[in-house]
C-alpha cells in the first residue's frame, strides 16, 4: 500500500488509509495536521485575550469567559499543540534517522494518535456545552474542585486520554530507539535529534504518570465525592500543585529538548560541519532531562514550602542553565568557521539564539527563589515562558518543519515567503513579550481579566497586543506557503539541503518501508562519511530480501473512540446515572477492541525481493 | 546583604542599572520603587542576577554577531568544505566553569535573602504586631488578634517596624502580594498557613492585589496597605477599639439605612472586632480608600454596588438587588458616617494628588 497506489483511489479510500494506518510517516501527517489546527485555535485564543488587554478597563470578553481563554489556550497550546507537533516530527525523523523501516510498535504508534486526537476535541467540545474549564491550565485545586458546571471535568478526561496517547508514544520511541538502530548506529553516533527525541521519551515515561494519578484524584475528587483536595474534609489542595509539577516541570523540557536536537541538526548541516562537541551536546541533553525531575518546586516557592526547601530548589533550578549555556556555546561554535547558508530553517534557528538566552537569562533571575517572590505569577513569569516556549519550541518547530518538510512532502517551502513569515513573527513575538517582563515588575499578576486605569500599564499593554497581531500575520504567511507550496513548487531529490543523516541518503517521501536495504553505519553523520568519500549513498547492511510490514488496523482508532465515548459517560453520570450507560457502550468498544486485537493473529505482511527491484527502477534505492 | 550591596551600587553598571529600572511603574505599587525592607532587599537580589545575565549576554551576542558576519556564505563559496572540527576541550571546560562561578555568586545572596525574608525571630514578642490575613472570593480580611481589632480591605500598619503577617484563605488560593513593600506570599485553604512580614519605611498608601487565580474577579481583588507613623498607629488602635458598633446613626436617611442594614446586610457583614464573616468587616467604612476595593468611595458607587455587585465584581457571593435602590442609597448614607477613625485618610488624599 504505498503512497502512489493510494492516490490512485478515491478519497474515501484515501481517508480509511489514514484511519487505519500504521506507517510511522502517515501518522506524522496525521500528527502535523491535528496539532497544526489546535495551534491555530490555541493562538485565536491569544488573540481573543490580547484584545481584551488591549486597554484598561476593557469589556470585549466577560470575566468568566475570559477564564476559559486563558485555561484553554495554555492547556490547548502545550497539550494540543506542541506536543503533537513535537511527535509529528519525531514520527516523521527518527525511524529515518536510525535507518529503521517504522518505529518498533506500529499498531501502538497508531493507538497514541487516536488517544490524542480524541481527548484533545473532548477537551474542546466543552466550548459547545456550557463552558469550558476556567481555572488556568494549572488547573490548581480548590478552584477547580469548587469550579461549577462541566469545565474542569472536560480538562480532567481530555487529558487523561490524551495524556495515556503521550505515555504510549513516549513508550514506543524509547523502544524504538533502543531496539531499531541500524548496524553499526551506535548511540554516540546518533544525531542530536534522536538523542533528544530519546532523552524526551523517557522524561515522558517518568513524568506523565504524576499527571495521571493528579487527573485520577481530581477526577474522584469532582465526580465520585472523594475529598483529596478537600481541606474541610481533611484533604490537601497542595498536593495537586506537587503532583501537577512533578509533572508539568519535565513537561517543559518534553518540550524544548526534541527542538535543542533538531537545532543542532540544522546548525550542522547549513554550516556544513559537523556539531561542535558531539558528546557534550548528548551529556547536556541527558543531564537537562535528569536535573528536570529535580526542580519542580521553583513554581511553588510562594506557597511557604520554608526557606530550607526554597533554598534546595532554587540552587538545582541554576544548576540547569551550565549545560543550557554548554549548548548554546556548542552551537555558536558549530558555526564558527563554517560555511552558513541563511535558508529560512537556519534564520529560525539563529534567531532562537538570543531569544531562548534571553528565556534562560530571566529562567535564572525566577529561579533565585526570594526573587520570585516579586516575579511569581506575574507578566514577568508569562514574558519568560513565552520566550521560552515561543522562542525555543515555535522557533524549533518553524525550523524543523523548513528543514524537514521535503523529507515529509518531497516538495521544500517557497523560501522567499518562509523568510517572509519570519520577520513578522519574529519582531512580533519580541513586541509581545518582552515588555511584559516589565508590565510584571510594574505591578500586573498575570491572569488579570482587567487592569485597571492609572497604573502605568496602559502603554505596555498596548505594544503587547500590536505585537501578537504580527506573529497573527507572521503565522498566515506561514499557511500560505505551505499552501503554495503543495500547489505550486516541483518535487525534489531525496537530498535538498546537502544533508549529513540517514534520512537525506533515500528519496522524498520515502518509500513505505524507508530503506530498501538497511544501511550500514560508519561513523557520526553516516551520509557525511560517504559522501566525503566520494560515494553516492550508503552501503548496505543486508543483501535485497523481502522485507516484513506490519498490517493497517482500525482497531486503535476504536479503542480510543470507546473511551471518548466513555468519557462523556463519566462527566455526566454526575447529573444523572442514566449516563452510565455510556461508561458502558465506550468501554465495551475499546475492551471489545482489545480483545480482538489480542484473540487474532496478525502477522504482517510482505514486500516482495521482485517489488523491491521494481521499486529501484524508479529510485527507491537512490 | 543591605550593607555589602550599598558597596556594589557605586559600580557604575549597578548605578546605571538601578536608575534604569526605578524609573518604571507608579509609585506605590511598581516593584522597581522599593518602598519596604521586603521589596528593597529583593530590587536588589534582581540587580545582582540582571548585572550578571546582562553580562552573559553580552558576551554571546559578541560572538554570535562575530560568527554570523564571518562565516557567512558569501558569492562563489558555495563548495566551500570547511573543517570538520570535533571540539575543543579548554573552550567546553571554560564556558562549563565559568557560569558555575556566575551561578555561585548569584545562589549565596540568593540562599540569604531566602532566609532573612522567612526569620520569624522576633515574631510574639512584646510590641510586635502580628496581624491574621484571610483571603476570601474576593476580599481581604484582617484581624489584630492582640488588640481584638477587625477590619477589611484597608491594612494598617506602623512604619519603621516589622509587622507579622499570619496568612490563610477561608476558600480557594489566593496570593497576597504588595509589590512596594514585600513579595508575594500564597494564602492556602486548611492548615497550610504561612507567615510572613511588612515593614513600610514611610507613611503612604500601598497598593495591593491577588496574584493567584482564584475565580471570575481575580483580578478586581486589590486592597491597600496603609502605613502610618508608630503615634498615629497607636491613635487608630485606640479608635477601632473604641467603635460601638451599635451606636446609632445621625441624619434621618442614615438611621433608616441603619435599620435596613441591620435587616438585611447583618447576617454577613460585621462593625466592629469579630471573625471574618461572610463578607467584609465594615469598621471604619467612612474612611476606606475605595469601594469594594477598585471603585472611588463615592455614594453613587456605593449605591450600585449594593443593588448590583455582579456588575462591578462577576462571581461575588453579595447577593443582587437584596434591597432597591432607595433603599441602598439609604443604607450607602449609613455606611458613610461609618467614620471611626481618620488616621490615614491624609495619606489616601495625597495619594489621589499624586496621580
Amino acid at each position: 500500500m504505498s503512497t502512489a497506489m493510494s492516490q490512485n483511489r478515491g478519497l474515501g479510500a484515501a481517508i480509511w488509509d489514514y484511519l487505519t494506518t500504521v506507517d510511522h510517516k502517515k501518522i506524522a501527517h496525521l500528527y502535523l495536521v491535528s496539532g497544526g489546527l489546535f495551534f491555530l485555535i490555541g493562538g485565536l485564543e491569544a488573540m481573543l485575550i490580547r484584545i481584551q488587554l488591549m486597554q484598561p478597563d476593557n469589556n470585549f470578553i466577560s470575566a468568566g469567559l475570559y477564564n476559559e481563554m486563558i485555561t484553554m489556550h495554555g492547556t490547548t497550546m502545550i497539550f494540543l499543540a506542541a506536543m503533537p507537533l513535537i511527535f509529528a516530527l519525531m514520527n516523521a525523523v527518527v525511524p529515518l534517522q536510525i535507518g529503521a523501516r517504522d518505529v518498533a510498535f506500529p499498531f501502538l504508534n497508531s493507538l497514541g494518535f487516536w488517544l490524542f486526537l480524541f481527548g484533545g476535541i473532548m477537551l474542546n467540545v466543552s466550548w459547545f456545552t456550557g463552558g469550558a474549564p476556567d481555572a488556568g491550565w494549572t488547573n490548581y485545586a480548590p478552584l477547580s474542585t469548587v469550579s461549577p458546571g462541566h469545565g474542569v471535568d472536560y480538562y480532567v478526561m481530555g487529558l487523561q486520554i490524551s495524556g495515556a496517547g503521550t505515555l504510549i508514544g513516549g513508550i514506543n520511541f524509547l523502544v524504538t530507539i533502543v531496539n531499531m538502530r541500524a548496524p553499526g548506529m551506535t548511540y554516540m553516533r546518533m544525531p542530536l535529534f534522536t538523542w533528544a527525541s530519546f532523552v524526551t521519551s523517557t522524561l515522558i515515561l517518568f513524568a506523565f504518570p504524576a499527571l495521571t494519578v493528579g487527573l485520577f484524584l481530581m477526577m474522584f475528587d469532582r465526580m465520585f465525592g472523594s475529598v483529596f483536595f478537600d481541606t474541610a474534609a481533611g484533604g490537601n489542595a497542595i498536593i495537586w500543585e506537587h503532583l501537577f509539577w512533578i509533572f508539568g516541570h519535565p513537561e517543559v523540557y518534553i518540550l524544548i529538548l526534541p527542538l535543542f536536537g533538531a537545532f543542532s541538526d540544522i546548525f550542522s548541516t547549513f554550516s556544513k560541519k559537523r556539531l561542535f562537541g558531539y558528546s557534550a551536546m548528548v551529556f547536556a541533553t541527558v543531564l537537562i532531562g535528569f536535573l528536570g525531575f529535580m526542580v519542580w518546586a521553583h513554581h511553588m516557592f510562594t506557597v511557604g514550602m520554608g526557606p530550607i526547601a526554597n533554598s534546595i530548589f532554587a540552587v538545582a533550578t541554576m544548576a540547569i542553565a551550565v549545560p543550557t549555556g554548554i549548548k548554546i556555546f556548542n552551537w555558536m561554535f558549530t558555526m564558527w568557521g563554517g560555511n552558513i547558508r541563511m535558508t529560512s530553517a537556519m534564520l529560525w534557528s539563529i534567531a532562537f539564539i538570543p531569544s531562548f538566552t534571553i528565556g534562560g537569562m530571566t529562567g535564572v533571575m525566577l529561579a533565585a527563589a526570594a526573587a520570585d517572590y516579586q516575579y511569581h505569577d506575574t507578566y514577568f513569569v508569562v514574558g519568560h515562558f513565552h520566550y521560552v516556549i515561543v522562542g525555543g519550541v515555535v522557533f524549533g518547530l518553524f525550523a524543523a518543519l523548513h528543514y524537514w518538510w521535503p523529507k515529509m512532502f518531497g516538495k521544500v517551502l517557497n523560501e522567499k515567503l518562509g523568510k517572509l513569515a519570519f520577520w513578522p513573527f519574529f519582531i512580533g513575538f519580541h513586541l509581545t513579550f518582552f515588555i511584559q517582563h516589565f508590565l510584571g515588575l510594574m505591578g500586573m499578576p498575570r491572569r488579570y481579566w482587567v487592569f485597571l486605569e492609572g497604573q502605568g500599564l496602559e502603554a505596555g499593554n498596548m505594544i503587547s497586543t500590536i505585537g501578537a497581531f504580527l506573529m497573527a500575520l507572521g503565522t498566515i504567511i506561514f499557511i500560505i506557503n505551505v499552501v503554495y507550496t503543495a500547489v505550486k513548487t516541483e518535487k525534489v531529490s531525496g537530498d535538498p539541503w546537502d544533508g549529513r543523516t540517514l534520512e537525506w541518503s533515500i528519496p522524498s517521501p520515502p518509500p513505505h518501508y524507508n530503506f530498501v536495504q538497511t544501511p550500514l553505519v560508519r561513523g557520526l553523520d553516516p551520509l557525511w562519511v560517504e559522501k566525503s568519500e566520494g560515494k553516492k549513498g550508503m552501503t548496505p547492511a543486508e543483501p535485497l530480501g523481502d522485507i516484513h510490514m506490519p498490517n493497517a488496523s482500525i482497531l486503535p482508532f476504536m479503542m480510543s473512540l470507546g473511551l471518548f465515548i466513555a468519557g462523556f459517560g463519566f462527566i455526566y453520570q454526575v447529573d444523572d446515572k442514566g449516563w452510565l450507560a455510556l461508561v458502558f457502550i465506550g468501554m465495551g468498544i475499546t475492551l471489545g477492541s482489545m480483545l480482538t486485537r489480542s484473540l487474532k493473529d496478525d502477522l504482517g505482511h510482505h514486500i516482495h525481493k521482485a517489488d523491491l527491484e521494481k521499486d529501484i527502477e524508479k529510485g527507491a534505492g537512490q | 546583604m543591605r550593607g555589602w550591596m550599598g558597596k556594589f551600587r557605586s559600580f557604575f553598571l549597578f548605578g546605571a542599572l538601578t536608575i534604569l529600572l526605578s524609573g518604571c511603574g507608579v509609585d506605590n505599587l511598581s516593584a522597581l520603587k522599593p518602598k519596604g525592607y521586603g521589596s528593597d532587599l529583593l530590587f536588589d537580589l534582581m540587580m545582582i542576577s540582571i548585572a550578571i545575565m546582562l553580562f552573559v549576554f553580552v558576551i554571546v551576542m559578541a560572538i554570535y554577531t562575530f560568527v554570523l558576519i564571518r562565516y557567512r556564505q558569501k558569492k562563489g563559496q558555495e563548495d566551500f568544505i570547511p573543517k570538520q572540527t570535533e571540539g575543543n576541550k579548554a573552550l567546553e571546560v571554560i564556558w562549563t566553569v565559568i557560569p558555575i562561578i556566575l551561578l555561585l555568586v548569584l545562589a549565596v545572596p540568593t540562599v540569604q535573602a531566602t532566609f532573612d525574608l522567612a526569620d520569624e525571630s522576633t515574631k510574639g514578642d512584646d510590641g510586635v504586631t502580628t496581624i491574621e490575613v484571610t483571603g476570601n472570593q474576593y476580599w481581604w480580611h484582617f484581624s489584630y488578634p492582640d488588640d481584638e481589632i477587625s477590619t477589611s480591605q484597608d491594612l494598617y500598619i506602623p512604619t519603621g517596624e516589622r509587622v507579622y503577617l499570619d496568612m490563610k484563605s477561608s476558600d480557594v488560593i489566593h496570593s497576597f502580594w504588595v509589590p512596594s513593600i514585600a513579595g508575594k506570599m500564597d494564602t492556602n485553604p486548611g492548615d497550610n498557613d504561612n507567615t510572613m512580614y511588612l515593614e513600610a519605611y514611610d507613611e503612604g498608601v500601598y497598593w495591593g492585589h491577588c496574584a493567584e487565580l482564584c475565580g471570575e474577579s481575580h483580578s478586581l481583588m486589590d486592597f491597600r496597605v496603609i502605613a502610618v507613623s508608630p503615634d498615629e498607629y497607636d491613635q487608630w488602635k485606640e479608635d477601632m477599639q473604641n467603635v460601638d458598633p451599635e451606636a446609632d446613626a445621625e441624619t434621618a436617611d442614615a438611621q433608616e439605612g441603619q435599620a435596613l442594614y441591620e435587616d438585611n446586610c447583618m447576617s454577613c457583614h460585621a462593625i466592629g472586632d469579630g471573625a471574618a464573616g461572610q463578607g467584609p468587616n465594615l469598621t471604619n467604612f467612612a474612611n476606606r480608600t475605595k469601594i469594594a476595593g477598585i471603585l472611588e468611595p463615592t455614594k453613587e458607587n456605593l449605591e450600585s454596588w449594593i443593588v448590583n455587585p455582579e456588575e462591578v465584581k462577576p462571581g461575588n457571593q453579595m447577593p443582587a438587588n437584596l434591597v432597591s435602590e432607595d433603599e441602598a442609597s439609604q443604607i450607602a448614607e449609613y455606611l458613610m458616617e461609618l467614620d471611626h477613625s481618620d488616621i490615614g485618610s491624609n495619606a489616601s488624599d495625597e495619594e489621589v494628588e499624586e496621580e
